[in-house]
């Protein structure tokens, strides 16, 4: 993964101590409230309900074992003994003191470590694939672009207050997407043109929220080495003329729709003209210089499936569900690509405890080459294992609690902080990933049940990405009290769709029962292999409708 | 006098911003934007040659955009580029569209809602003066110069990104 040069580490301590001075001011009542909001939040600053929250950046989802023990070390020191993976690949600390804030940077930045950007009407960390490098269908490694991108967006002087929050992703496999570019401000699908050059397609004015939308395509082909002057050239047009009037229109996908994506891609066009042949051009020794960070391990010579692996799995079928659903294939023979779960019972989805932090630090020391990443579904990754070590592993991780059978299942939810920690949130977002985890706790039927994204939101901010959950979960207040909305028919990945609306939305008590019903819908309907979105592509929604309201259903409120 | 940040200084301000509807003196003074883009005839002869003579200046407003001027902003001795709220990033595009494309090579000040603690960045996008609110201190101010030592980006001052600063 990528190390600091003297560079790239005198700018992160410099921006510690920047903020620490700041945090002076502001104690000392010299920056009003209003004027600090800002400055907080490009350092990954939320003020909560109960506690401010501190939201660091694991860039592109990259994290090393001596990253994950600092990262440990804070919860155990700062914060009330766990953290909690965001949808951004991100980390957050939900109970640090606000004094103690630019303390913890300066920590952070002794691993390599900031918060910068996580938050505020910026540039935002940067996505890609939680495979990227190790899997075989990929064109190529994506990180190197997330870290030039990294650089370009750090403290860019003219994009620092932009009208809204700004997300790029980019994605490196034709086929799959599991970096859910097309929902992004930008996305950026690396591909090779018909002469076999590298470069990319770029999408603009994707976005969740209150308005989903699918981005849409920008430019079908840009040369490799006109990454960064591209994306000055899309984010200029988007801090001149997008809309700073009303938070709720001021995301790029507004401006996109607005304008039409021919008149914006015109713009852009016309913007680039001026940029393309500048400095800000890359050269192939910096591209180089980028991708010498992101080589392979020193992997082994192994023969794929060896035999203490075959036989594990044949010996211990709970070892072997596990494989089934978390494990899949690497592009080495005798490697694995193994992901632990944090969708524990009990525990909101993402949050880990420092002691489970330091030992999975350790678990990537053992049997990843030091190495973990964090994924955009709120687990944690460990790219490189031996399938001969596999077993071992399992054995290890489930000590933990942290081996939990059912990635992409039911349980596998995504979820936000919701009500409980956040001061945005129209209602409580957690009981109900609990309430369904209680309710749906037979491994037998959530194996059966197969593939299905359930997500949920506190709020329309969706931060848990409701509107892309084939099962879609939107907390709504309706004169103070909390209710929630049910939509179906979202997906993430290539084919990427907004959920619709199911009806009127119900108490809190009644999800798990609603849930219950629209999973037997499924299960009633279903063809043979079919998974939940394909069938409900095929029967639609009027046969979920019936069977959630029956003729006149007293107990939904409109 | 009022005073300004005048090339990482304290200065006096020798500009007055005067209102669209009030005649012009021949002492250093600013227009709105809007008044030059609507100036006719006699009224537009009288406001070139005042600018020829180095005593107008102009100011965009929020929402005029850099290219509304373009080359023409070369003849200005000082062009203002308002900020109505510090968190209004609009004022950055134009500043480095008027250095880097308009060839503007003047007085560029950056007036309105201007806190302290955007000076570093003003300074990237090529403002050289800043007229602060009145609230904030200019001894400070001149402190807001040197955050970073070397940023990553290209900006005004430095036309190579970090990547052909970096041996």
């Amino acid at each position: 993964m990528y190390v600091y040069d003297d560079f790239d580490q005198r700018i992160i301590n410099e921006r510690v101590a920047q903020f620490q001075d700041q945090m002076n001011r502001y104690l000392d009542g010299k920056i009003p409230e209003e004027e600090f909001l800002p400055l907080r939040l490009q350092n990954g600053i939320y003020v909560q309900r109960y506690a401010p929250m501190l939201r660091i950046a694991v860039p592109y989802g990259m994290l090393n074992s001596q990253q994950l023990r600092k990262m440990a070390e804070i919860a155990r020191d700062y914060d009330r003994g766990y953290a909690h993976f965001s949808t951004r690949q991100n980390l957050q600390y939900n109970w640090p003191k606000l004094e103690e804030c630019p303390e913890i940077l300066g920590k952070l930045a002794e691993v390599q470590m900031h918060a910068v950007q996580t938050s505020g009407n910026c540039i935002r960390n940067t996505t890609t694939d939680e495979y990227a490098g190790v899997i075989a269908e990929e064109l190529v490694d994506p990180r190197p672009y997330c870290e030039i991108i990294r650089q370009w967006s750090t403290f860019h002087p003219e994009f620092a207050f932009l009208p809204r929050k700004f997300k790029i992703a980019v994605n490196s496999v034709e086929g799959a997407d599991r970096a859910a570019t097309r929902m992004h401000d930008v996305g950026i699908q690396i591909i090779r043109n018909d002469a076999g050059e590298l470069g990319y397609r770029v999408y603009a004015g994707g976005g969740l929220g209150r308005t989903p939308i699918l981005s849409s395509v920008v430019r079908e082909f840009l040369p490799e080495e006109d990454l960064l002057t591209y994306l000055d050239a899309i984010i200029r047009v988007y801090n001149q003329f997008g809309r700073r009037d009303n938070k709720y229109k001021a995301r790029i996908k507004i401006l996109v729709k607005a304008l039409g994506v021919e008149r914006f891609s015109e713009l852009v066009e016309a913007e680039w003209e001026h940029l393309k042949d500048g400095d800000g051009k890359l050269p192939s020794e910096e591209l180089e210089r980028i991708k010498s960070h992101f080589t392979e391990p020193d992997y082994l010579a192994l023969e794929a499936d060896p035999s203490t692996y075959t036989d594990a799995l044949a010996s211990d079928k709970a070892f072997a569900r596990w494989v089934e659903r978390n494990v899949r294939a690497h592009k080495k023979p005798g490697y694995a690509v193994a992901t632990f779960a944090l969708k524990q019972k009990g525990t909101a989805p993402g949050d880990v405890t420092d002691s489970q932090i330091f030992a999975f630090a350790d678990l990537a020391d053992k049997y990843s080459f030091g190495e973990a990443r964090s994924t955009h579904q709120q687990n944690l990754v460990l790219a490189d294992v031996e399938q001969a070590k596999l077993y071992a592993l399992w054995q290890e991780a489930k000590a933990l609690g942290l081996a939990t059978p059912t990635l992409g299942l039911l349980t596998d939810m995504i979820c936000c902080p919701g009500g409980d920690f956040c001061a945005l949130a129209n209602a409580k977002s957690l009981p109900i990933a609990e309430a369904l985890q209680n309710e749906f706790d037979d491994l037998d039927y959530l194996h059966d049940l197969g593939d299905i994204d359930l997500n949920i939101s506190g709020c329309m901010n969706a931060c848990g990405h409701h509107h892309i959950g084939n099962i879609g979960i939107l907390g709504v207040d309706k004169k103070g009290e909390e209710f929630y909305q049910v939509s179906l028919g979202g997906a993430s990945g290539e084919d990427a769709a907004v959920g619709k609306i199911l009806g009127p939305s119900f108490a809190r008590n009644r999800m798990a029962e609603i849930i219950r019903t629209i999973l037997d819908v499924y299960v009633d309907q279903r063809i043979d292999g079919e998974s939940f979105i394909e069938t409900f592509r095929r029967i639609g929604m009027d046969a979920f409708k019936a069977a959630v309201y029956p003729a006149k259903d007293s107990q939904a409120k409109a | 006098m009022t005073q300004i940040i005048l090339d990482k200084q304290i200065a006096n301000d020798e500009w007055t911003l005067v209102a669209d509807d009030a005649p012009l003196s021949s002492n250093k003074e600013v227009i709105n934007f809007s008044r030059w883009a609507a100036a006719e005839g006699a009224d537009k002869d009288a406001l070139v040659t005042k600018r020829d003579a180095g005593t107008l200046g102009i100011q965009l407003n929020a929402g005029d955009t850099a290219d509304l001027l373009a080359n023409e902003s070369q003849g200005f001795a000082l062009i203002n580029v308002e900020f109505p709220k510090f968190a209004d990033g609009r004022g950055y595009s134009a500043a480095r569209l008027l250095r880097e494309r308009f060839g503007y090579t003047g007085q560029l000040r950056a007036v309105g809602d201007v806190l302290f603690d955007q000076l570093f960045f003003m300074m990237r996008c090529g403002f050289n003066a800043m007229a602060m609110r009145a609230d904030q201190d200019l001894d400070l101010a001149v402190k807001g110069f040197e955050t970073f030592s070397a940023p990553y980006q290209a900006d005004v001052n430095d036309t190579r990104p970090l990547f052909r600063r970096r041996s």
